[in-house]
């Protein structure tokens, strides 16, 4: 009797276990994105049209619902940083590239902050830069803000570096940007005050033809 | 999973126009990527059905047969496609292993069939998604049990006898398999029937027999026809003692005989009467004697010769010990703790049963086994309820591991049943001839001329060079940036902690990527930098030598823990990219690491002063190929 007991248990516990998954699945609702159409991009944007097919059907693959969130977006960008934490600049990264501020990344914001960064002309790629150091987007990078992006940007070089990181290498990174940037001294860089310092650089202005052909 | 990283790393590389007015340095010129960026559509035909898929599919995974030119081998310039002559159905998983980065393993086919489609095309196994990961396992760890098993019976069974064995070999055949000669089949048949005599005489001895002429009291037979009986038991023993003799004689390996569970059955069944012989008939002894009778009853375990099925019984308990052993703790707790409550429940009652626990266990056991003799019963109400709990545990208790073993002995008793009806049809030439339907395969290729010969073979390897490693390639140079950005440069475990201890006494350098151009001033830090030289300088000779390096089928699982090693492996080592960044995930590919050098001029190093360094890091050369083997996510 023990044994029929036995093998009618075995039988039927294996039917109800999966019943509850599925549900749990389905419920995560399809949110689904589709971009405008592919001549308003390429009149918006400085891509032709084989390069944007070719950029959407990579986004398309990787984020089938067509918007990135921002915590997929750190992990993409960790991805390529595996030394440090890259989460901290991936957020400023992304609150830059979602300028509408929804919260997500759409493959029109995507493009968007691509044309600009790869395709766009010396001052809009300096214009976006401000944007992206610019944290409160109030016109002006004070030191705070400017520390907090620095300080990012050494996290990503994670702990070890040649030579070894010192702690006050971030400040003292800031200071000398400061000391670059801010013409009149008040302690805030404008948009002009930084595109003019930018313009005047000869090593910035060489490097930021560097990216061209990335696509 | 690679197509997103792939996917986005222009967009990272993009993102890196934010350093730029922060860097202190000038960034590095990137590497320039001369293949033609538009993308096509190739067409695969594989056994006529036509697949067709973007070119760039199929080089994220450089390392296999489609992401290499290696499927210039099957072009068919007359139509323009790629022809295969394998299996449609298995080419999908395939082909989708290339579009979403996993590879997943269909349930209904064989799994053979999959490893070899798999083998083919030049994709590793181990890089079957979680989802499918378990299942695959599963089967091919059923596979290889079946395998090992049908080798063994057919090494069991088939093997005809040399024509020169010794007598002993022969004999020990007779004995292992009585149906090669009729000899062994005449003796194997006189055999099971002695055992079986001898095991009727031992019952048969025992029965009351009519009590001879002038006696009240029943005999039993075996003291009535004692004469008859012992010359019975004495032909049986002289049999089985002239069998295991032979055996022992016949024995390959005597020692392993000799410790077989069978050779001890053996010797148990005849050593009792062996031992009656010597002894005296004395009547102090007289009760160990009897006790020796007993184990004459262990002739009836010499028929498991005879029978499979009992063979069969013995594997599964075996198999199932742990199932056993689990089954008889827990009855043994259950009984205990029932024994003491009902001890404790009866014991004011008068007369009872229950005089002492262990007396209690026998209740105890009988109730659980719901036998019931009702030889002992409780009384009191108390008694009676935890009686009827003690009832209804042991139905539970039982039931537990029952299903265990039955489910292992069906397994077994299946596999039994499958050599058996194999040996009876005798298949031949299993695992057979694959080279031989290779070398047809091959010679048949030659002929329909689908062989498009390789003329710029130098041009494509140079192609090959460029395809596995542009994502590096671009990857390198990001993290270049970064490096130039911050102005510090990303370095391993081991080398910081040296630093760190060198830092202590005063070491100092001037911050100088460029190692080449500077034999730096304290003494403390030339070691390190001709370590690096020298290990930059192997990285850049491994790269050019990479069919040493380059393994396909080996993966290793990558440990943050440092091998000595630049920066330039040490990015290559972030190949292992997964979206979910966990470091110990894989894809399919594998590459060697080339240090690129177009990009960083400064890394161009002269040979000499690094030689030294080469012969003294030797070790280090040596555990950089073993880790070589890493992952693309191309």
């Amino acid at each position: 009797m023990g044994l029929v007991m036995g093998t009618f248990s075995m039988q039927s516990k294996q039917v109800d276990y999966r019943k509850d998954k599925v549900d749990d699945d389905l419920e995560m609702t399809m949110v689904c994105h589709r971009p405008e159409g592919l001549d308003q991009l390429e009149a918006q944007t400085n891509f032709n049209k084989r390069e944007l097919q070719v950029l959407y059907r990579g986004f398309k693959n990787e984020c089938p619902s067509g918007v990135v969130n921002e915590d997929t977006f750190k992990q993409i960008y960790s991805q390529f940083f595996p030394h440090g934490d890259a989460s901290t600049y991936a957020h400023y990264l992304f609150n830059a590239f979602d300028s509408g501020h929804s919260g997500s990344i759409k493959f029109e914001d995507f493009v968007t902050a691509l044309s600009i960064l790869l395709r766009g002309s010396t001052r809009e790629k300096l214009q976006w830069t401000f944007n992206l150091y610019d944290i409160n987007r109030d016109g002006y990078i004070n030191k705070e803000e400017m520390t907090d992006i620095v300080r990012a940007i050494y996290d990503m070089m994670g702990k070890y570096t040649y030579p070894a990181l010192k702690t006050d290498a971030p400040k003292q990174h800031v200071d000398a940007f400061f000391q670059k940037m801010d013409k009149n001294r008040d302690g805030v860089v404008t948009l002009d005050e930084f595109l003019l310092s930018c313009q005047e650089d000869e090593n910035i202005m060489r490097s930021l033809q560097l990216f061209e052909n990335v696509i | 999973m690679a197509a997103g990283v792939a996917t986005w790393l222009p967009f990272a590389r993009a993102a890196a126009v934010g350093w730029l007015p922060l860097a202190k340095k000038t960034m590095p010129k990137p590497p320039v990527d001369k293949k033609s960026r538009s993308d096509e559509i190739l067409i695969v035909n594989v056994s006529g059905l036509r697949f067709q898929t973007w070119k760039n599919t199929l080089d994220r995974y450089p390392d296999t047969l489609l992401g290499s030119s290696e499927k210039e081998f099957f072009y068919n310039e007359d139509t323009q496609e790629y022809f295969f002559d394998r299996d449609p159905e298995m080419f999908r998983h395939i082909l989708n292993f290339y579009r979403t980065g996993k590879l997943h393993y269909p349930r209904q086919e064989c799994i053979q069939a999959f490893d070899e489609e798999l083998a083919f095309y030049g994709i590793v196994p181990d890089i079957i998604g979680d989802c499918c990961m378990e299942e695959y396992r599963d089967r091919k760890k059923e596979n290889q049990e079946r395998l090992a098993e049908d080798t063994e019976a057919e090494m069991a069974t088939d093997v005809p006898l040399p024509p020169n064995s010794t007598p002993r070999e022969r004999l020990w055949r007779a004995f292992e398999n009585p149906h090669t000669s009729t000899m062994a089949l005449v003796f194997y048949y006189v055999t099971g029937f002695f055992i079986a005599v001898s095991v009727i005489a031992n019952v048969v001895e025992t029965v009351p027999c009519r009590p001879p002429k002038g006696s009240v009291k029943d005999l039993p037979c075996g003291e009535k026809y004692s004469v008859a009986f012992f010359c019975m038991d004495t032909a049986c023993v002289l049999i089985f003692t002239f069998e295991y003799l032979m055996r022992l004689f016949a024995a390959p390996s005597r020692c392993k005989f000799m410790r077989s569970v069978m050779s001890v059955i053996d010797v148990v069944a005849i050593m009792p009467y062996y031992i009656g012989l010597v002894m005296p008939e004395n009547e102090d002894v007289s009760g160990a004697f009897v006790t020796l009778r007993v184990f004459r009853v262990f002739r009836i375990f010499k028929f498991s010769r005879h029978s499979q099925g009992l063979r069969i019984l013995g594997y599964t308990l075996k198999s199932c010990a742990s199932e056993l052993g689990f089954l008889l703790f827990s009855l043994t707790m259950a009984i205990i703790i029932f024994a003491t409550v009902m001890f404790y429940a009866e014991k004011g009652t008068k007369g009872t049963n229950f005089t002492s626990i262990p007396a209690s266990f026998w209740y105890t056991i009988v109730t659980m086994t719901t036998l019931g003799y009702g030889d002992m019963v409780p009384n009191t109400i108390a008694g009676k309820i935890f009686g009827s709990i003690c009832s209804l545990s042991g139905v539970l208790v039982i039931a537990l591991p029952v299903p265990v073993i039955v489910s292992n002995f069906s397994r077994i008793y299946h596999q039994n049943q499958r050599a058996d009806k194999m040996r009876a049809q005798q298949v031949r030439g299993r695992g057979a001839s694959s080279a031989l339907a290779l070398f047809t395969h091959l010679s048949l290729i030659c002929k329909c001329g689908f062989f498009s010969p390789q003329d710029h073979d130098s041009d494509s390897a140079a192609l090959c060079l460029k395809n596995r490693s542009s994502f590096e390639h671009q990857h390198h140079h990001l993290l270049h940036c970064l490096e130039k950005t911050t102005n510090h440069e990303f370095t391993d475990e081991l080398t910081y902690s040296e630093m760190c201890m060198t830092e202590s006494v005063g070491y100092r350098t001037s911050r100088s990527t460029s190692l080449s151009s500077q034999q730096v001033v304290s003494s403390s830090c030339c070691p390190r930098r001709a370590k690096r030289r020298a290990i930059r300088l192997a990285n850049s000779t491994v790269s050019v030598s990479r069919g040493s390096v380059q393994e396909l089928d080996t993966l290793q699982v990558l440990k943050s823990s440092a091998v000595p090693q630049s920066r330039s492996s040490l990015n290559a080592r972030t190949e292992d990219l997964k979206l979910n960044c966990e470091q110990r995930d894989y894809t399919a590919a594998i590459i060697s690491i080339p240090t690129p050098p177009a990009n960083t001029p400064d890394e161009s190093l002269p040979p000499s002063p690094a030689v030294p360094g080469i012969l003294r890091n030797s070790r280090s050369i040596s555990s950089f190929t073993h880790e070589t083997v890493k992952i693309s996510s191309l």
